[in-house]
C-alpha cells in the first residue's frame, strides 16, 4: 500500500519539490501510529514475563517462544521435545484459509469475469449488488450462515424436500462449515480486485486469439489469466491473510472445538489463561509467516514483470 | 464564512457544556449480556435522573482482561461471579464501601451477607445466584440424566450432540466432580486422569459455545447443553423439551455480585444504583427476567409465583452438592491451562 502511494505521488513530485518532506508527514504519522507502533509493542510484549491472570511484568524472558516451540510435558518439568500443538494449530489455519481462498477464487473469478463483460453502464449495478450483503456486520452474517446450514435449517429442509437426501447433512461444526464461512466473509475481497483487472483487459486480444484458432480454454489459460494475474494474486492475498487470523467463523461455525490461530491468540488475552506474552509471540510468528508469503509473491510478481518486459 | 465559523464554534462550545452537565448524572455499568432488563434501568433513570450506559461481556475472564487492559476508570460497576470477586480483590481492582455508605445494606439476605469470596461484603452486593449444570432434550433421550456421564461419557444417542460452555472454569469444575477429585488438585495422578478423561470425552462433543448455549438447545442443534439453570428454564419456555439435571456427583453453584470498581468515575451514582438494586422490588424485577434467585430479603412478594415452582429451581432429593468454582494458585493454574489447551488444540 505504501509503495503504491509513493509511486502514484512521484509524477507530481517535481511540483512540490520543497514541500515534499512535510507533505508526507500525515502518511508517516498514520504508518507510525497504526502500523509500526502496535507491531513494536507486540514485539516487546512477546519478550516480557507473563503476569498471572493477564498483563506483563517488565522483565526480559524467552518463555513465550519457548512455550511455542518446546513441549515440557503437562507439569513443565520433562526434558524438552518439539511442541506440535501450536504447529498443528498453525497448519490447520493455513489449510482452512487456503481452502477458503481456493473456493473464493473458483466462485469469485467467474463472477468478476461476468461483471466485467456486461455493458459498461450496468457494471456498477452488479458491483453494488456484490457489496450489499457486506453492509451488514460480520458477526450477524456468520450467525445467519449458521442458521442456513444447520441440520433443521432451510438448506437441509430444501434438500430433503426435493428428495435429494433422506437425512440432514451435518455441516455446522465441521471444517467445511468454517471454510464456507471464511469464503463468504471475504468473497468481495476476491471479486473486486479480479474485476478491476478483468475490466482493464483488452478483449480484442481474445478475439485475436480466436482468429488464430486458439480454443476458448487456451485463450483463458494463455491470454486472459496472465493478463489479469496481478488482480488474482491481490485477491488471493486479501482473502488468505484475514482468513488465517479469523476467529468468528471457527468459533461460530466450527464449534470452537479446535483452535485456529485467531482463537488461540484471543484466548491468551480474553480467556482464563491470560498469557499476554504468549499471545504476542504467537501474533509475531503469524506476522512473520504472512510477511514471508507476501514477499514471496512480490518476488514472483517482479520476476514475471521482468520476463514480460 | 467568518460568521459560519463563529456559529459552529459556539455550537461546539454549547455541546461540550451540555456533555459536562450530563456527566454529573451518569453511571457506566459493565455487565453480562442478556442479564439486565431495560425497564429496571429506565426506572432507575426516572427515579434519580442518572443516565445509565451499559457495556456487556460474555465471561468473567474477558471482563477481567478488559479492565486490566485499561478499562479501569471507565466503568463504575461490574458484575463478576463469586470466584472472580476474590480474584479482582486480589488484583486491587475493587473499591471498599465504607460502613453506612449503602443505606440498604441490611437488606442482603443473612446467608449471603458474609460470603467467603468477599468477607463482610466490603466491595460487593448480591446480584443473582443459581447453578450451572446441563440440560437434556427429552425427545432425544429418555434414560437417566442425573449423572455427569451425560457430559463426559454419554450414551450413544447423545454422542456428538453435546454443547459445552466455552469456559475453562465451568468445564474443569464439572470434570472434577465427575472424577471425584478436588478442583485445584496438585496430585499428578489426578491431573493426568483429568487430562485423559477430557481428551476422551471430546469426541462426544459437537461444540464449545457460551453465548449461544440456550439457542443451540432451542434450535435442536444440540441435544445436551452445559448451561445455567435460568437459561435452561428460558430454553424450556421457548419450546425446547429440555430437562435440567442435578447430577448425583454434584453441580456448580455460583453467585454474581455487583462490585464497586476502583477509580469509578461516578462513585456516588454507583452507590445509588447499588442501593436501588438492594430494594426487593427492583432486584425481584431482575430475577423475574433472568429467572435465577436474588440474595435480598423480602423479594418473595414481588416474584413471579411460577418461578419458585420451576423444576430448574428445585434439586431432587438425590442431587449432589452445589460447589463454587475455586481459585487455584499460579503453579496449579498453569497445569489446568495446559489441560485446557490440550483439549482444544
Amino acid at each position: 500500500m505504501a509503495a503504491g502511494a509513493a509511486s502514484g505521488g512521484s509524477a507530481r513530485a517535481d511540483t512540490y519539490k520543497d514541500a515534499r518532506g512535510w507533505l508526507l508527514l500525515p502518511s508517516w504519522a498514520v504508518l507510525g501510529i497504526f502500523v509500526l507502533g502496535p507491531v513494536c509493542m507486540m514485539l516487546i510484549y512477546s519478550f516480557l514475563t507473563k503476569e498471572f491472570r493477564g498483563g506483563v511484568i517488565w522483565e526480559f524472558s524467552l518463555a513465550a517462544y519457548d512455550q511455542f516451540f518446546f513441549d515440557r510435558g503437562l507439569f513443565g518439568d520433562e526434558p524438552p521435545s518439539i511442541e506440535w500443538t501450536y504447529i498443528t494449530i498453525f497448519w490447520r489455519s493455513i489449510w482452512q484459509a487456503g481452502a477458503a481462498t481456493l473456493l473464493s477464487l473458483l466462485i469469485g473469478f467467474p463472477t468478476a469475469y461476468f461483471i466485467a463483460t456486461r455493458p459498461e453502464n450496468v457494471r456498477p449495478v452488479w458491483v453494488f449488488l456484490i457489496t450489499i450483503p457486506y453492509w451488514v456486520n460480520l458477526l450477524i452474517r456468520t450467525v445467519s450462515m449458521k442458521f442456513l446450514l444447520r441440520d433443521q435449517g432451510p438448506l437441509n429442509d430444501f434438500l430433503i424436500g426435493t428428495g435429494l437426501i433422506d437425512s440432514p447433512i451435518h455441516i455446522v461444526n465441521t471444517n467445511f462449515a468454517v471454510q464456507l464461512g471464511l469464503f463468504y466473509s471475504y468473497l468481495p475481497f476476491m471479486v473486486l480486485p479480479v474485476y478491476a483487472a478483468v475490466e482493464r483487459y483488452n478483449f480484442s486480444l481474445s478475439e485475436a486469439a480466436a482468429d488464430l484458432y486458439a480454443s476458448k480454454w487456451t485463450t483463458l489459460r494463455r491470454i486472459v489469466l496472465p493478463a489479469v494475474k496481478p488482480g488474482v494474486v491481490a485477491g488471493c492475498i486479501l482473502v488468505f491473510v484475514p482468513s488465517m487470523g479469523s476467529f468468528l467463523a471457527p468459533d461460530l461455525l466450527g464449534g470452537a472445538k479446535n483452535f485456529m490461530i485467531g482463537s488461540l491468540i484471543e484466548e491468551q488475552f480474553k480467556g482464563n489463561a491470560g498469557n499476554w506474552p504468549f499471545g504476542a509471540a504467537a501474533s509475531m510468528i503469524l506476522l512473520t509467516m504472512v510477511l514471508i508469503i507476501l514477499m514471496f509473491s512480490a518476488r514472483q510478481q517482479a520476476k514475471a514483470d521482468k520476463t514480460e518486459g | 464564512m467568518k460568521n459560519l465559523l463563529i456559529a459552529s464554534a459556539a455550537t461546539l462550545a454549547l455541546s461540550v457544556a451540555a456533555n459536562a452537565a450530563a456527566a454529573e448524572g451518569k453511571l457506566v455499568l459493565y455487565h453480562w449480556f442478556e442479564y439486565m432488563p431495560q425497564e429496571v434501568l429506565d426506572k432507575f433513570t426516572a427515579e434519580t435522573g442518572i443516565e445509565v450506559t451499559m457495556d456487556t461481556y460474555d465471561s468473567n475472564e474477558s471482563m477481567l482482561a478488559t479492565l486490566k487492559a485499561g478499562g479501569m476508570g471507565t466503568y463504575d460497576l461490574a458484575v463478576p461471579g463469586d470466584y472472580m470477586v476474590s480474584i479482582m480483590a486480589g488484583e486491587g481492582l475493587l473499591d471498599t464501601i465504607a460502613d453506612g455508605e449503602l443505606a440498604n445494606k441490611g437488606n442482603i439476605a443473612p446467608e449471603w451477607a458474609d460470603p467467603s469470596f468477599d468477607p463482610g461484603r466490603a466491595s460487593s452486593i448480591p446480584y443473582q445466584w443459581g447453578s450451572t449444570s446441563f440440560a437434556v432434550n427429552r425427545d432425544a433421550y429418555s434414560g437417566d440424566i442425573q449423572t455427569t456421564d451425560i457430559l463426559f461419557n454419554p450414551p450413544a444417542e447423545l454422542s456428538g450432540k453435546i454443547n459445552m460452555l466455552d469456559s475453562q472454569g465451568e468445564v474443569m469444575a464439572m470434570a472434577s466432580l465427575h472424577l471425584g477429585i478436588p478442583q485445584c488438585s496438585a496430585d499428578r495422578e489426578q491431573l493426568k486422569a483429568l487430562n485423559a478423561m477430557l481428551q476422551d470425552a471430546k469426541q462426544h462433543w459437537a461444540s464449545f459455545n457460551s453465548d449461544t448455549a440456550k439457542e443451540v438447545l432451542v434450535s435442536g442443534d444440540a441435544a445436551v447443553g452445559q448451561i445455567y439453570d435460568g437459561f435452561a428454564a428460558k430454553a424450556r419456555e421457548e419450546g425446547a423439551n429440555v430437562e435440567y439435571a442435578y447430577p448425583t456427583q454434584g453441580y456448580v453453584a455460583w453467585m454474581d455480585n455487583v462490585v464497586l470498581l476502583k477509580d469509578a468515575p461516578n462513585r456516588d451514582n454507583a452507590l445509588k444504583f447499588m442501593d436501588f438494586l438492594l430494594e426487593p422490588e427492583n432486584i425481584a424485577a431482575v430475577t423475574n427476567y433472568a429467572q435465577y434467585n436474588a440474595g435480598v430479603t423480602g423479594v418473595a412478594d414481588f416474584l413471579d409465583p411460577a418461578l419458585a415452582a420451576q423444576p430448574e429451581k428445585n434439586p431432587h432429593a438425590d442431587a449432589g452438592d452445589g460447589v463454587f468454582i475455586e481459585v487455584c494458585d499460579q503453579e496449579t493454574q498453569a497445569v489446568y491451562d495446559q489441560i485446557w489447551t490440550n483439549l482444544k488444540k
